[in-house]
């Protein structure tokens, strides 16, 4: 083929992830929504018997949120961006069409599993590892078909030198196989239990302790660089210049941001573990290395911020570019909050509170969820062939999550560093100030708080939903693709 | 080097994987074999607290309480000496959690009683006025899953070589011995509640997740 002649892209397996994202992440925040009110008002807990505790919903809403809306986020871009910057179609090949199909349905059957067995209480305990075996096996199978289709399509490619989002997507691939194989190695007690009717989803973990620690926070930690920085700085690498128009601002810095950040990332896990009974080099080290991370962290966020140059009208123009900007500026705000949380001293006071869960939604909020969807929105009139619904929602959704997200982490902020300070304090004869329960109490405000900036972004999500349901449905059709800016009715 | 790579996915991608797993080759093995041995005094589960631990995982209780003594005064006054590296020789998995929304729980049996869980687990408040916890009645009713807790012990004997069997460490043997002891194990725990329902389960020689549980935490010193 003619290199300039005209590829048809095909986008069948782009709109089911993009249906998943849109459906994992209407679940996933629907639940978190409720856990936040749970803490504020406990008597919700008990609504539907043992299947409704916090405790039995908290893993639905992590694994809902980061394997169902994230991930889908990821293989919906991944089959957009990797067909436009490889030049080449998915329709050229039945053998990794075939492939991608099957990755779509055995991720899709996955993830319904996982509901079905966290609310059974089958989990392993293991934070974002809860699922047992039998999944983990799936979750390998699927993993190796994405592989097969993404080096699959490098090897098909038009274009010889690879793209940086290919190789942050790249990374992600490698790097969550390697992690989640070595934190899953678990083994089956099935298979050693004489003749006692035991269960057959059950497992326990090779290793015991302190070591099981170590490697579950080597994974715990990575899982968010592989899964919420690595493939986000993806979609941001493409979409941003693609909507704005704009050339990446520096091709050195992609490259020192990329290997920096791969270098870098799996050494700060131990920041999870400061304090703990883990070797005390490892625990510096984390703390270290967490703060060196801020350098290849703020590097790519600047690299796209200064793609803006001399373009920040375009922040009054569109929506869709205004997600983009607040997104790379939560990823800056999420990355200098880490380091300062893995300071030792710091980590005394923030361990254990509100703050970390708060430090975790900036970044997922702000960064991951505003990414996916400006991502989303980005791909709708390309995929759709059709112009985007509505600007105005896509307004009022914006202001909308942001005030939500700036609910959630100061109030998040307050209740952590608060019960952090009560749970230390001292009175004057030198006995604790402060019983448990006290520093519970006065969180209850700032659980409220969080509960309603929480409401505000899942209503965000459903404006979402709608306007990407309308431009599939009803926007007016396009007769050419558009070039940069997408277009959008008022 | 850089603009060569980039034309080069295969060498790209070895040269990724290389940069990304370094750091794990570096910290995760020299400690590995040091961190696993247990200290002292350190022993196995028995059955009926594997059940009882199996139960606490089946509801993540580790989402809001942690396991980990942090080496801080205010922590040691609060709940007891800090946590050492060996008294969890023979945790798979661990359960240190990773927040506070309740207060840790190493060593509560230590300080808290059969009889105090009982009323707690079925209405925290009562015990705990303003507590946020959730209700869990339904622990009062669910049969604990013993053969699964028995595999669980069997399976860390066989593959792991945990001592279960061995002199001054809880006797493992076959199902059936096992059964019969947590069984026995159980009544002892039961003798201390109120719950008539629990007590007649025992009784009847099925065993609720409650007394499981109550068990494991009571073994948490």
């Amino acid at each position: 083929m003619q290199s300039n002649a005209q590829l048809e892209y095909d986008y069948s397996v782009v709109k089911l992830f993009t249906f998943t994202t849109i459906l994992f992440g209407i679940i996933g925040m629907l639940i978190g929504v409720i856990l936040a009110f749970q803490l504020a008002f406990p008597e919700l807990s008990n609504l539907f018997g043992e299947y409704g505790t916090f405790s039995r919903l908290r893993p639905i809403h992590t694994n809902g949120v980061a394997f169902g809306f994230t991930l889908s986020g990821i293989f919906a871009t991944w089959y957009y961006v990797g067909q436009r910057t490889l030049k080449m179609s998915l329709s050229e090949s039945p053998f990794l069409m075939k492939v991608a199909k099957l990755h779509f349905w055995l991720y899709f059957i996955t993830i319904l599993l996982a509901v079905v067995t966290l609310i059974l209480g089958i989990t392993t305990s293991k934070e974002y590892a809860e699922l047992e075996w039998p999944l983990d096996l799936l979750i390998v199978v699927w993993w190796v078909l994405w592989g097969v289709a993404m080096f699959g399509m490098i090897g098909m490619r038009r274009e010889r030198a690879i793209y940086v989002s290919i190789w942050y997507y790249m990374s992600s691939f490698l790097a969550v196989a390697m992690l989640f194989i070595f934190n899953n190695m678990e083994v089956p007690t099935f298979f050693w239990s004489g003749d006692a009717p035991s269960s057959i989803m059950h497992s326990i973990s090779m290793y015991s302790g302190t070591n099981d620690a170590l490697v579950q926070w080597w994974y715990g930690h990575n899982a968010v660089a592989f899964v919420f920085t690595t493939p986000i700085i993806a979609m941001i690498y493409y979409f941003l210049p693609k909507e704005s128009g704009q050339p990446v601002f520096s091709y050195k810095l992609s490259v020192l941001a990329f290997w920096g950040l791969m270098f870098v990332y799996l050494w700060a896990g131990g920041h999870h573990l400061v304090y703990s009974t883990v070797p005390d080099w490892m625990q510096t080290m984390g703390s270290v290395m967490s703060v060196v991370l801020i350098l290849p962290s703020w590097g790519s966020a600047i690299n796209m911020l200064l793609t803006m140059k001399g373009e920040w009208q375009q922040l009054q123009t569109s929506p869709l570019i205004k997600f983009m900007i607040l997104a790379s500026t939560f990823y800056m705000l999420s990355t200098i909050e880490g380091p300062i949380q893995a300071i030792k001293s710091v980590n005394a006071i923030a361990h254990f509170t509100d703050w970390i869960p708060g430090h975790v939604h900036d970044g997922t909020l702000g960064w991951v969820g505003f990414m996916i969807m400006a991502a989303l929105y980005h791909m709708a009139p390309r995929i759709f062939k059709r112009e985007l619904y509505s600007k105005k929602l896509m307004d009022t959704q914006f202001w909308l999550q942001t005030t939500g997200i700036v609910l959630y982490f100061t109030s998040m902020w307050i209740a952590g560093i608060t019960q952090g300070m009560m749970w230390r304090a001292y009175d004057e004869y030198g006995s604790l100030l402060y019983s448990f329960i006290d520093t519970v109490e006065v969180l209850h405000p700032y659980y409220t708080l969080r509960g309603i900036g929480g409401l505000f972004y899942l209503i965000g999500f459903f404006m979402f939903a709608y306007n990407m349901y309308k431009t599939a449905t009803s926007g007016r059709v396009l007769d050419k693709e558009p070039a940069y800016a997408s277009p959008m009715a008022s | 080097m850089f603009h060569w790579l980039e034309q080069r996915p295969f060498f790209f991608a070895v040269m990724l994987f290389l940069t990304v797993a370094f750091a794990g080759f570096i910290e995760i093995i020299p400690d590995f074999a040091k961190a696993s041995q247990p200290t002292v005094g350190t022993k196995p589960h028995t059955v009926l607290e594997l059940a009882g631990r199996q139960v606490y995982i089946k509801d993540s209780c580790n989402a809001c309480h942690s396991q980990l003594i942090r080496p801080f005064k205010s922590e040691t006054d609060r709940y007891g000496m800090y946590s050492l590296s060996g008294e969890y020789a023979y945790d798979r998995p661990f359960l240190w959690g990773s927040k506070r929304t309740g207060p840790d729980l190493h060593r509560v049996g230590n300080y808290r009683t059969t009889d105090w869980h009982e009323n707690h687990m079925m209405d925290p408040a009562s015990v705990v006025p303003g507590s946020i916890m959730p209700k869990y009645p339904h622990m009062f009713t669910n049969i604990a899953d013993l053969a699964t807790a028995y595999a669980n012990a069997n399976t860390q004997k066989e593959v792991f070589g945990v001592p279960y069997d061995t002199p001054g460490m809880p006797k493992l043997g076959s199902w059936k011995e096992a059964k019969a002891q947590a069984l026995e194990d159980a009544k002892k725990v039961a003798a201390e509640m109120k719950n008539q329902n629990v007590k007649d389960m025992v009784a009847a020689g099925k065993v609720p997740e409650i007394v499981a549980l109550i068990a494991y935490l009571n073994s948490l010193k």
